[in-house]
């Protein structure tokens, strides 16, 4: 039982990259559909849409680079994997922010890029527009990226 | 930083010329031409709406053409091809062309004509097969499946659907008729879906024998009668069904066969849609009894040249004129090489609008800044240039916007090249991890020339707030100089300077506070002097505020309420600078998924199957990579100019030069000077 930190640590990680990982695959996985649906009617649309698709694909890479920061640092990928129990806690404290901002931002991002793709099937040459609504969102999953790398940076350097 | 001066043009000639001076504009492709819709009673337009409709369909046709041809002949394709515009035809070759454009109409009309026949076939095939699929139960039946009557005896023939014995069928009929009626009954086939029956008896007993049938569910064979023995007849459907099928391929082949004349086609498509553009224009022009009227607009530089052609070559009068102050001119972007690019940036925001300044300019310095420090991988970044450079080279001929978006990407490419030696990543840490890993190295690595961002993420994210204050301030300071263009002074000082004081002192006065500064991790504080100053700067730039951003309302009371609310928007220019974290989120996120791929790549050691494993790992990896990031990069450097930086000072809603001129998909003509 004396490894609780190290366990609690890597709950963080896990939750940051698996609920990132789903707010994100659920958002390219709506606006995937409506993308191959302008794709049957207009083929050269093509690039456009598959843009628009990817853009709530980022949430899912962020939680994974809140994972990994988090691995590096208790030594899960190498080196010593002494975490305490207070430090193993505040550490799946900092991977929250990136988890729910994570998964709740690729959702409405999704959506969001369902109406932007819509957009562009209706006006293709107003695609510089209609991708900047869905990366109005986005902000907010960078914000909590923000806050989650910074915690753990910020945890790293605390002797508890 | 430059829009193009566009004069108006006026050109009035001589009916007889009309063709001739509208093809040399179309020629030209300099002159935007303004519609007029508006008749009276001298200057009609004329109506050319059939003509149009005409080629616009044979336009079509030749498209369709070319459809139906890339199905059954597939046009070889280069990997860069799709950059490529539309290919080069000297104005010789087009005039030769033109004489044949009719020949090769009818060329698409023989080509669509062949695919009907096809479809018509390819419609045929179904029905044989079904009438063959319901012959087949019958194929040992030696009689025509409708023998009919002989001199004493009548036949049935039919099915049932299920499965059923001679003794069943037998039996049935007995129970029906209540006593039994000599009859023979075979079975040709028997399934559990379909039994095919044969049924012979008297004349006499045929009310009887129907009557039972009919309780059995009995009903006519599905195909179709036919004077032939089934084996006989399945024969010949199959013949049948060769035969469409040998000429529908004949007919395929056929159209494959046109593939040479590929070419051709595309002319045709071109050549008229071209002359539907220009009756098109036709329609909006004013027309008087044996005189007409173009009206339009034309870049200053290019004007006198073009009115002395005219002048020369045609009974035309062509006058240039300064556009009045409220027309709406369109607008022509026009900047050096390094910025360029960023036009297509701008232009997809919204051509600037009346009374405002060209961005791009200052939008690419900015935005070659932000793509480098988002990718900020030096490894990327040469990619990104080469591989840019590299297309620009080889495809000479490459669609205007394209190659902008190429060039973007280029000069974005070297920005990154440098932020990526700035915070020392070169494909992640794949240096230190190469030689830790197969040289045993730890100590090689690429240090940064300036910060580490993993290490010191504090510094950078002050940075990038920092590059967000002037990102910022520059938007502003553009707003002070359009108003001051404009004259109007007032604005100048309540939109822009107060902003100016109320931000610009409050940042100060927030950096005196050792709170502040010691977060934030910077080695110097503002003194108590200057503090004070900023501080009475920001809240004079407060009252400011208050007092003038409810200015257009007469009554003082809603004045104040409309100013407070005004003041209350500082809360967006904090939220402004706080979005340019974005520079360290997505900076970051480079470097930490190139890292995961490289410890991926290298967790099998220096053996050789190893590095095999690491190559591999590395070049998928690092692949992807690039692939998220240049389009996390793009997308989020837009999003700073478009919201963050225009949001200060550009409306837009101008609208773009769009001359009338050869609108042609795969053929541009060029001139032989």
């Amino acid at each position: 039982m004396e490894n609780m930190g190290l366990l609690f640590a890597l709950c963080g990680a896990a939750l940051s990259a698996a609920m990132a990982g789903v707010g994100s695959a659920i958002g390219v996985g709506i606006a995937g559909r409506a993308a191959s649906g302008v794709v049957t009617e207009d083929p050269n649309q093509f690039s456009k849409v598959l843009v628009l698709q990817l853009l709530p694909g980022t949430q899912g890479i962020y939680g994974l680079l809140i994972a990994f920061i988090t691995l590096t640092q208790i030594g899960i990928m190498g080196g010593s994997s002494d975490v305490s129990l207070t430090k193993g806690l505040l550490y799946l404290v900092a991977c929250l922010p990136m988890a729910f901002g994570g998964l709740f931002s690729a959702i409405a991002q999704g959506k969001c890029s369902v109406s932007a793709i819509g957009l562009v099937a209706k006006k293709p040459d107003q695609f510089g527009k209609a991708m900047i609504f869905p990366a109005m969102v986005e902000t907010y999953a960078i914000l909590s990226l923000l806050i989650s790398i910074l915690s753990i940076f910020g945890v790293a350097g605390l002797s508890i | 930083m430059a829009k193009i001066p566009v004069k108006r043009i006026f050109i009035c000639g001589l009916k007889k010329d009309r063709k001739h001076v509208l093809e040399s504009i179309q020629m030209e492709g300099v002159v935007e031409i303004i519609r007029r819709d508006e008749e009276d009673e001298y200057l009609k337009a004329m109506d050319v709406m059939p003509q149009k409709l005409q080629f616009d369909k044979n336009s079509n046709v030749a498209e369709q053409a070319l459809t139906v041809l890339e199905r059954y002949a597939h046009e070889q394709k280069g990997l860069l091809d799709s950059f490529e515009d539309a290919r080069e035809l000297s104005r010789e070759d087009y005039d030769r062309q033109t004489a044949h454009a009719e020949e090769y109409l009818c060329m698409a009309d023989d080509i669509l004509k062949l695919q009907k026949r096809i479809d018509e076939d390819r419609e045929e095939l179904p029905k044989i097969e079904s009438r063959q699929e319901a012959l087949r139960p019958w194929v040992s039946f030696d009689l025509p499946l409708d023998p009919g009557d002989t001199a004493y005896t009548t036949t049935f023939t039919g099915t049932v659907d299920r499965e059923i014995s001679e003794q069943e069928v037998l039996e049935a009929i007995e129970e029906s008729a209540g006593e039994a009626i000599p009859a023979e009954v075979s079975v040709v086939s028997a399934s559990k879906e379909m039994s095919c029956l044969f049924i012979i008896c008297l004349k006499k007993d045929r009310q009887a024998v129907a009557e039972a049938l009919k309780i059995l569910d009995f009903s006519a064979p599905k195909s179709r009668s036919s004077a032939l023995v089934p084996s006989e007849e399945l024969r010949r459907l199959e013949s049948q069904r060769q035969e469409l099928l040998r000429d529908m391929d004949e007919k395929k082949a056929a159209i494959a066969a046109y593939a040479a004349r590929r070419d051709d086609l595309k002319f045709a498509s071109d050549y008229y849609a071209m002359r539907a553009e220009k009756y098109s224009v036709l329609a909006g022009l004013p027309q008087s009894g044996s005189a007409f009227f173009i009206e339009g607009y034309v870049p200053e530089a290019l004007g006198e040249a073009l009115c002395r052609r005219l002048t020369e070559r045609y009974d035309v009068a062509c006058e240039l004129m300064e556009p009045g102050p409220d027309e709406d001119v369109p607008v022509i972007l026009r900047n050096g090489v390094l910025s360029e690019p960023v036009e297509a940036v701008v232009e997809s925001y919204s051509m600037p609008g009346k009374g405002e300044i060209d961005p791009t300019r200052i939008t690419s310095i900015f935005y070659y800044i932000f793509f480098g420090m988002m990718l900020s991988d030096a490894g990327y970044g040469l990619l990104l240039t080469f591989g840019t450079a590299l297309i620009l080279m080889k495809v000479r001929n490459m669609k205007p916007g394209t190659r902008k978006m190429m060039k973007l990407f280029f000069y974005g490419g070297i920005s990154t090249i440098f932020w990526g030696l700035m915070f020392g990543s070169f494909f992640g840490n794949s240096v230190n991890v190469i030689a830790t890993t197969f040289f045993g190295r730890p100590d090689i690595s690429l240090k940064p020339l300036w910060l580490d961002p993993m290490s010191e993420p504090m510094r950078y994210l002050v940075f990038a707030f920092a590059c967000g204050i002037v990102h910022i301030f520059t938007g502003l300071a553009i707003k002070l100089y359009q108003c001051i263009r404009q004259k109007d002074y007032m604005s100048a000082f309540c939109d822009a300077v107060l902003w100016f004081m109320f931000v610009g002192g409050g940042i100060v006065y927030l950096l005196s506070m050792p709170m502040i500064t010691g977060m934030m991790g910077l080695s110097f504080t503002v003194g108590a002097t200057p503090a004070a100053i900023a501080g009475a700067v920001a809240v004079a730039g407060c009252i400011g505020v208050v007092l003038t951003g409810g200015r257009e309302s007469k009554n003082w009371f809603k004045r104040i309420l409309k100013g407070l609310y005004a003041a209350y928007g500082v809360t967006s220019y904090l939220s402004d600078i706080l979005s340019y974290s974005r520079l360290l989120a997505l900076g970051l996120a480079t470097g930490v998924i190139a890292q995961v791929f490289n410890q991926m790549g290298s967790m099998l050691g220096a053996t050789w199957y190893g590095a095999l494993i690491f190559i591999l790992i590395f070049m998928i990896g690092h692949v992807l990579n690039i692939a998220i990031n240049v389009l996390g990069a793009y997308v989020h450097t837009n999003r700073l100019q478009f919201v963050e930086f225009f949001g200060k000072f550009y409306d837009g809603g101008g609208k773009s030069f769009e001359p009338f001129t050869e609108k042609t998909r795969y053929f541009k003509v060029k001139e032989d000077k």
